[in-house]
């Protein structure tokens, strides 16, 4: 087995982009990766594409040249991101390619998910009934969680108002507009206790990681951000999780629970060594919980972590530097690439007013949605 | 006449003048879930019988539901105009599992984790032949 180093990152940014395609947008983020790498397309050994509107993402080879290379496309909802980077690491940590290129794209329609329930293995009853909404989990998972812990919505208010701070300080970032804690309180309740701007919304955007056999890294970069665990995990019976008409009476730890402690294990790193993370923050809530979840905190400390401003970039553990999915939105195949992306910009102090001081060593990356799957890559320099 | 039937067949007793979920115990392992399944989720083995679900619980966690939800897959017969606020909760239902339903309370304030709740039937939509249908969930006691 060879080490696996990331040598080049490309985004395409989060966003809006009427008359262009996420295919073309994917070639884009592929083509700033390259070049970050100083690579050539035609270096690229193997492509993993990861996309939840478009079934295949892997065409994006007849954009960027069609050199014959094996590309696949893969697709695990919010953690697709991880899956896409997990593939492309084990090909070149096997020896069967040098390069490999992990690629994320999308283009969602304006609103909330909506499916039919027959995709996630549900009875269509439960669409019928107004059920099948992955926003209602949210709302409960928060309301559950401040209720055991004693923690206020205020606390909530305070991650978001962070978020939208560090994407106003992010030039490509979607959301560039800070937002009080104030007016984040105020602004409508979607699902209680979660208020509209507490959410992160669907939106469009790709991005690239491209990664290399780590002896050969110093060919592409001489700041090369080495892969020392990535792991995924789905739920097990008992764990809360979204979309569930029911749930036993004993319960689990949530997937994510379980794919940090193995992310961990893997990397021979602990949460007391990580410098700056990146957390799945589809609601203000999400981020709190994920906090303890992902062992950087007891459930409960979040409101004294927060109020001391912890997770600030400054703070003692940076979260979600670039703004997170809350002012980058989330086009589902490319959001975990995008907290590489970051993670990779941050390790090699190229952030600019976002940069997190002190020359930051580890970075931690988490992913979390439906049906219950959970994702955790560890990266360090 | 019309009809007044289930959402979806096997979900509750119905008609019956108290109408109960019916949701699975494993005749091997006891694991009980609703809505019922062939093969238990814990254990898998095809020994689940079907069961009555208690009619009472205590709340779980909740949360709302401000708009109307995006349709398909949504089907009331409610419009974006006609749309009543609802909340949506889990019941734990003792001795069973915890059973994820609209609640009759859409506001929030007036919703506590742990006070008891109790199953309902509700009016929801109709079908293409022309009958009611009927959705369960849970009021305050």
């Amino acid at each position: 087995m060879v080490d696996v180093a990331i040598v080049g990152v490309g985004l395409h940014p989060f966003g809006r982009y009427e008359g262009k395609s996420a295919l073309e947008m994917g070639a884009d983020a592929v083509r700033d990766a390259l070049a970050d790498a100083g690579a050539q397309w035609r270096d690229v050994g193997c492509a993993y594409a990861g996309s939840m509107e478009v079934t295949n993402p892997e065409a994006v080879v007849g954009l960027l040249g069609l050199t014959g290379i094996p590309a696949r496309a893969v697709l695990n909802g919010c953690a697709t991101g991880n899956t896409s980077l997990t593939m492309a690491a084990k090909a070149v940590e096997s020896g069967e390619h040098d390069l490999a290129i992990a690629i994320g794209l999308d283009k969602h329609p304006r609103g909330a998910f909506a499916a039919d329930p027959s995709v996630s293995g549900l009875p269509g009853w439960y669409g019928d009934a107004g059920l099948f909404l992955t926003t209602h989990f949210f709302g409960m998972k928060a309301t559950r969680y401040l209720h055991d812990h004693g923690l206020t919505t205020a606390t909530l208010a305070k991650v978001a108002a962070k978020n939208f701070r560090n994407g106003a300080a992010n030039p490509k970032a979607w959301r560039r507009k800070a937002i009080s804690e104030e007016e984040i309180l105020n602004s409508p309740v979607l699902n209680h206790p979660l208020t509209q701007y507490m959410y992160c919304a669907p939106n469009e955007g790709a991005a690239a990681v491209l990664l290399c056999r780590a002896d050969q890294a110093h060919k592409y970069t001489d700041k090369p951000v080495y892969l020392r665990g990535s792991q995924l995990r789905s739920r097990r019976l008992g764990a809360f999780e979204l979309l569930s008409p029911s749930l036993p009476l004993e319960t689990a730890p949530s997937p994510t629970v379980d794919a940090s402690r193995a992310a961990y294990e893997q990397a021979g790193i602990g949460p007391e060594d990580v410098d700056i993370a990146q957390l799945q923050d589809t609601d203000a809530g999400s981020e709190v919980i994920h906090m303890a979840e992902n062992g950087f905190c007891k459930d409960g400390e979040q409101e004294s972590l927060l109020a001391q401003g912890q997770t600030e970039i400054g703070g003692k553990l940076p979260i979600n530097t670039d703004g997170g999915l809350i002012a980058n939105g989330e086009p589902v195949g490319a959001s975990g690439l995008r907290q590489v992306y970051e993670i990779v910009t941050q390790l090699r102090g190229r952030a600019g007013d976002r940069q997190v001081p002190g020359g930051p060593k580890v970075g931690y990356t988490h992913l979390y949605g439906a049906p219950g799957t959970a994702a955790v890559a560890i990266l360090s320099t | 006449m019309a009809k007044r039937i289930p959402l979806a067949p096997g979900l509750f007793t119905w008609p019956a003048a108290e109408p109960a979920l019916l949701g699975g115990r494993c005749g091997s392992c006891g694991h009980v879930a609703f809505p019922y399944r062939e093969h238990c989720l814990a254990c898998g083995k095809a020994e689940v019988a079907q069961v009555e679900l208690p009619r009472r619980g205590r709340l779980w966690t909740f949360t709302t539901q401000r708009f109307r939800p995006p349709s398909p897959p949504y089907a009331g017969a409610d419009t974006p105009e006609t749309f009543v606020p609802f909340s949506v909760g889990y019941v734990e239902l003792p001795g069973a599992c915890r059973v994820e339903a609209r609640l009759t309370e859409p506001d929030p304030d007036k919703l506590a984790i742990g006070q008891e709740m109790e199953l309902t039937i509700l009016p929801f939509g109709s079908t293409p032949e022309g009958d009611e249908t009927v959705v369960f969930a849970f009021q305050p006691v």
